[in-house]
Formats: C-alpha cells, sequence, structure tokens
C-alpha cells in the first residue's frame, strides 16, 4: 500500500509544519473576508456569488484531475440541476430553495451515474471525449425539443421560497449568498476529507499505477465511479445555485464553451487543489466582467493562450505559485502535469 | 416508406458520409501516427469553409468562370494545412510528445479555443452561404430521384479516392513507409535514420489538409456559421471512435454507418437525427469498447 500512500497530500500537509496552520489561517481569513462582501462591497455580492457557483462546479472538474483525467463535458451535469429546478419551480411555484437545491443534486446525480458507467470504462482521450459528446447530445436536446424546454431562450426558474417564507429580492440574494458561501465551505472540507478516504486514495491511485490497483483485488472504475458521482453532484450543486442566482436557465449552461470554462479554471487554479478551484474561480469572474468590456470578442482566445502558457510554463497553476511563495518546502502537490514537470 | 423517400434518405447519407469521412480521416491519420487527439481539428475544418467561401466569393467577383471553385478548394485545404496546421505542430506539438495524454489533449483544446475566435475575429458571426460550385455540376437523375451531381458522385468519387489513395501512399510508397515505421517504433526508426519530426510534421500537415478540405468540400452544401466547428470535431470523433482510432479503413465504414443512420432518421423521426450519430457510437462501444474494427492493446506493466 504505500504506493497509495505516497500520494496523500491532504493528510501529509496536516502532519507537517507550519505551512498547513499558515494555509489554514489564509483559509479562514479568506472565508470571512467573502462573508463580509455583502457588506464592504454589496456591488461585487452578485459577481462573488456566481463565481462561488461556478467554484463548486470546478470543484467537481478537479476531483477528476486527481485521477488524471479530464472531462471536456462537466457542463452537463451543470445543466442538468439547473433545468431539474427551472422544471421543478415551473410545476411547483415557490418551492422551497432546499427542494429545489435537491432536486439538482438528484437529477445530477442520476444523470453522473448512467453517464459514469458508461464513460469509467474508458482513460484518457475517450473519457474527455465521450464527457463532451454526452453534453453536445443534452445540449441538442435541450434546442430542438423546444416546446419543452424553451428552446435556446431556455426557461425560467422562479424565486423559491426559503423556509416557507416568498422573499424579496435583495434578501433572496443574501441567503443564496450565504448557502453559496456555507456549500463551499461544507463542500470544500467534505472532497478534501474525501480524497484523505480509502475510497479517495485509490481514487487518486488511477492516476498513479490503475494496473497496481488491481492486483491489489480494488476496482478501479467502482473508485473512479464514485469520484465521478461526486463529480456531477459537485457540478449540479453549481447549477443549482447559478439557476437560482440568474433566475432563467438557457442551454448556454450545457454548452462546451461552459465546460471548457470549468476545465480552464480547475487548471488555472492549480490542476487538483480544492482551493485553487475557488480561488481560480473568484480570480477568473473578475478579470472576465472587466475584461469583457474590452476583451469580449477575443475572450476565448485569451483563454487558450493563457491555458496554453500555463500548461508549458506554470503546471502547477496559482496554488502551484503560492505555495512555492509562502512554503517552498517542497511540497508536492499533485497535479496533472507536476510528474512530467519534474 | 416508399423507394423515392427511400433513395433520397440514401443519397443524403452517402453524400453526408463522404463529407464526415473526408474529416475524420485526418483526425484518425494523425492519432494513428502520433497518438494525438486534436480538437483543434474542427476548427480546422470550419476554416477550410471559411477560406472556399472568401475565395470563390473574390474570384467570382473578378468575373471568373464558377468552375475555379474546384481548384479554390484545394488550394484553401492546402493553405490550412501548411499555414496553420505546421505551425501548430512545430511550435506547440512538438514540445508535449512525451507528457501524458490529458495534457495533450488540453493543449489542442487550448488551440481549438484560440482558433475559434479566430474565425470570428476574421469572418464575423454572420452566415455565408456559397453554392456556385454545387450548381456547376447540375443535377443527376437516379431511379426517378433528382439528386445534384455535387453530392451524390463529386463527394463519393473523392472520398473513395482519398481512402485508396491514402492506403496506396502508406504502403507503396517510400514516405509511407517511413511513416508507418515511425507509427510502428518511433525509437527503433529514429535509429535507423528516420527523421521522426519530419515525419510528424508532415503527418500533421496532410491530416490538417484533409480538415481543411472536408470544410471546403462541405461550403457549398451548408450555409457557414460559427459552432460548425464544434460540431464538426465531436462528429468525426463519434466516427473514429466508432470504427476504433487509428482504423482508416473502419472509418471509412463507420462514416456510412453514422450517415445512413443520421440521414434515415431526418426522415423518420427528426428531432432525435442530430442524436443518431452518438446514439450508434454508445451503442458500439457498449458491446465493444475498442470500437469496430480497433484491436484491444497489450497493457504494460
Amino acid at each position: 500500500m504505500s504506493d497509495i500512500s505516497q500520494h496523500s497530500p491532504s493528510r501529509g500537509l496536516v502532519k507537517s509544519g507550519s505551512l498547513p496552520s499558515m494555509r489554514a489561517l489564509l483559509t479562514l481569513l479568506a472565508v470571512l473576508l467573502l462573508a463580509a462582501v455583502p457588506f464592504i462591497a454589496p456591488s461585487m455580492q452578485l459577481l462573488i456569488n456566481l463565481a462561488l457557483a461556478k467554484g463548486l462546479a470546478v470543484l467537481g472538474v478537479t476531483i477528476l484531475l486527481r485521477a488524471g483525467q479530464v472531462s471536456f463535458g462537466h457542463a452537463l451535469f451543470f445543466g442538468i440541476s439547473a433545468y431539474a429546478g427551472a422544471f421543478l419551480t415551473a410545476s411547483l411555484p415557490g418551492a422551497d430553495i432546499v427542494l429545489v437545491l435537491i432536486a439538482g443534486v438528484l437529477g445530477a446525480a442520476l444523470s453522473g451515474l448512467l453517464v459514469g458507467l458508461f464513460v469509467v470504462r474508458y482513460r484518457g482521450i475517450f473519457f474527455g471525449m465521450l464527457n463532451l459528446a454526452f453534453s453536445m447530445i443534452f445540449w441538442s436536446i435541450l434546442e430542438k425539443f423546444y416546446h419543452i424546454t424553451g428552446g435556446a431562450d431556455g426557461i425560467r426558474l422562479t424565486r423559491p421560497s426559503v423556509l416557507g417564507m416568498a422573499l424579496e429580492r435583495d434578501s433572496f440574494e443574501a441567503v443564496i449568498f450565504y448557502l453559496s458561501v456555507v456549500l463551499m465551505v461544507g463542500l470544500g472540507w467534505f472532497t478534501l476529507r474525501w480524497f484523505a478516504s480509502p475510497v479517495g486514495q485509490i481514487f487518486q491511485t488511477i492516476k498513479t499505477n490503475e494496473t497496481r490497483l488491481e492486483y491489489l483485488g480494488l476496482s478501479p472504475k467502482r473508485a473512479l465511479l464514485s469520484g465521478y458521482l461526486l463529480s456531477a453532484m459537485l457540478c449540479g450543486v453549481g447549477g443549482s445555485l447559478m439557476a437560482m442566482t440568474q433566475g432563467v436557465v438557457t442551454p448556454e449552461y450545457v454548452w462546451w464553451v461552459r465546460s471548457a470554462e470549468m476545465v480552464f479554471i480547475a487548471v488555472l487554479g492549480g490542476a487538483g487543489s480544492v482551493r485553487g478551484a475557488f480561488i481560480g474561480a473568484l480570480i477568473y469572474e473578475i478579470v472576465r466582467v472587466y475584461a469583457s468590456a474590452f476583451a469580449g470578442d477575443i475572450w476565448q482566445m485569451l483563454l487558450g493562450g493563457f491555458l496554453l502558457v500555463i500548461i508549458l510554463f506554470a503546471p502547477g497553476g496559482i496554488m502551484g505559485i503560492a505555495d512555492s511563495l509562502i512554503g517552498k518546502g517542497g511540497k508536492s502537490r499533485p497535479t496533472t502535469t507536476k510528474e512530467d514537470a519534474q | 416508406m416508399d423507394l423515392t423517400i427511400f433513395l433520397l434518405a440514401l443519397f443524403d447519407g452517402i453524400s453526408y458520409a463522404a463529407l464526415v469521412f473526408i474529416v475524420a480521416l485526418g483526425l484518425t491519420l494523425i492519432f494513428g501516427v502520433m497518438r494525438i487527439l486534436n480538437v483543434a481539428h474542427g476548427s480546422l475544418y470550419a476554416i477550410g469553409a471559411y477560406a472556399t467561401v472568401s475565395l470563390t466569393g473574390f474570384v467570382l467577383s473578378l468575373g471568373l468562370a464558377p468552375v475555379l471553385s474546384f481548384p479554390l478548394m484545394l488550394i484553401s485545404a492546402v493553405l490550412v494545412g501548411v499555414l496553420l496546421g505546421g505551425p501548430i505542430e512545430w511550435l506547440l506539438l512538438r514540445r508535449i510528445y512525451d507528457k501524458p495524454e490529458v495534457l495533450q489533449l488540453l493543449v489542442t483544446f487550448a488551440v481549438f479555443m484560440i482558433l475559434e475566435d479566430v474565425q470570428r475575429l476574421v469572418w464575423g458571426t454572420q452566415p455565408y452561404f456559397q453554392a456556385s460550385a454545387l450548381q456547376a455540376l447540375g443535377n443527376v437523375t437516379l431511379f426517378g430521384v433528382t439528386y445534384t451531381v455535387y453530392q451524390l458522385i463529386l463527394l463519393s468519387v473523392v472520398a473513395m479516392g482519398l481512402l485508396f489513395g491514402l492506403r496506396f501512399f502508406l504502403r507503396h510508397t517510400v514516405i509511407g513507409k517511413l511513416i508507418l515505421a515511425t507509427t510502428e517504433d518511433r525509437e527503433a526508426a529514429q535509429s535507423i535514420g528516420i527523421d521522426a519530426d519530419r515525419v510528424f510534421l508532415f503527418t500533421f500537415i496532410v491530416g490538417a489538409v484533409l480538415a481543411g478540405l472536408g470544410g471546403a468540400l462541405a461550403s457549398p452544401t451548408t450555409s457557414i456559421l460559427p459552432g460548425m466547428g464544434a460540431d464538426m470535431i465531436v462528429l468525426s470523433f463519434a466516427v473514429v471512435a466508432t470504427a476504433g482510432l487509428g482504423q482508416i479503413e473502419g472509418a471509412a465504414v463507420a462514416a456510412l454507418l453514422i450517415g445512413l443512420g443520421r440521414s434515415f432518421a431526418i426522415y423518420v423521426w427528426p428531432e432525435v437525427a442530430v442524436l443518431v450519430p452518438y446514439l450508434i457510437m454508445v451503442l458500439v462501444l457498449l458491446v465493444r469498447p475498442q470500437g469496430l474494427f480497433g484491436t484491444s492493446v497489450a497493457r504494460k506493466i
């Protein structure tokens, strides 16, 4: 089992010296700062809320990167969850916010199971491209069956109630914002614990040596499937929050550009880093809002170019750079690109 | 379904399969030799189509004969291959041959994102339509069904020509044999003096020319819009995956299967027509995970 325990970054970090406490402190500070946003910078609240929703979905993609797999179609689960919420509020006006969230995550989990059972048979190119194919299929369904899905215009997601109360716009936005912060902390913590759990450890070994797993009598497919389910559900949480914040869902939620964006942010934040997913999403959204004014036409081009630069020159992403700045301790964070950079 | 509709669906399917096959041929050739799935292949297809439309429009505005659009298609395809394919391999892919598969996929995906915006910057978002090549060849009536010569005969002839031409090229010419040798074992090929870098560059350019040619040949039959590249990369991947990655003859069979499946669906149940290629792919992969003609690789431990 030595091979597995070597790839136990979160445990390794907890046990070693000052870096983890520094990291925990910084994380706490960042969360407190985020929670204070509605008071100190109300104009940023909506933007940051969208970034957090996206960050949760990026976390889903990040999980798969830990197993050395990349999915170009995870917007599928983002969109399925959003549409599930929209259909629920359409048939049950004023449904509770928790109900909408649960419906979305259930939809994402169910579709994640179906797609997952199929794609976990593959790795690398096939894994990435089959995910893309599934998201394109769902996208075509949304566009073609417009009498149900509203076509390219999408459908409205009417504002859900909160604990039985129908809230005004401002207070609902505050509820959604703090819900997002809580979910970010809770699910981020859960994901870290999951990485450290036996199944999470097996999952990450798929990247390093899958054959050895089979020799140990463990099923890599089953481990990959559980990771895939978790990633789909995280994308579902993100999609549901995004849909409730925006109040409308469109096929654009599932469009490949959205999946590409998630992969981009995951690599930007630091492939495989939980905190990196959220930091990446925040930086990405803020830059996008200010850049879209003058770079709207070439936004994808900038993303593509930047992605190349990160992959070729800074494979650790933002978290890799941050680590080398605060730690310099040679903490080997398992990134997709680390092993070949060494 | 009467005979006329059956024939129409058959002809639709054949002409569509021919186009998809040409694009998929480039994709599977590049993968077979270089072990890289070029996601930017879809963009090269779209740019081939845009370039053809622009060049043809320019030549027609000079008052020249519409027949000239045929050599222009070839010129556009070669331009795409040399001006885009060449630099992509030379500047980017060459750096990442020894990196993990996922990373290579991310790099070609990044190129895809860049090229999608390049198209929008150069050609805008309005659709283009240029059917002079289609009209120049006129129609043909077969078993009482009238169809365009361009789609039914020219496209299938080009596709068959490329299939057999590539087979002949790989097996019976010196350059083809160099490519096969490099595919088989890159190090061994290098040790007997084959310049593997040049072989890869050449292969990638040929693959990119095929993508561009697919776009060029498709341009008279459809309107050229942003997003066509994304559709085509997923579709041609479906063909290539159904056949088995790297299988050239298999890609032809898979393209026919998917093309005919889609065209019959259009007449029977139009809503699901776009889904048919993927359904076929998923069904095939459920039964044969390595594709119809793929061979399962022995695992290295």
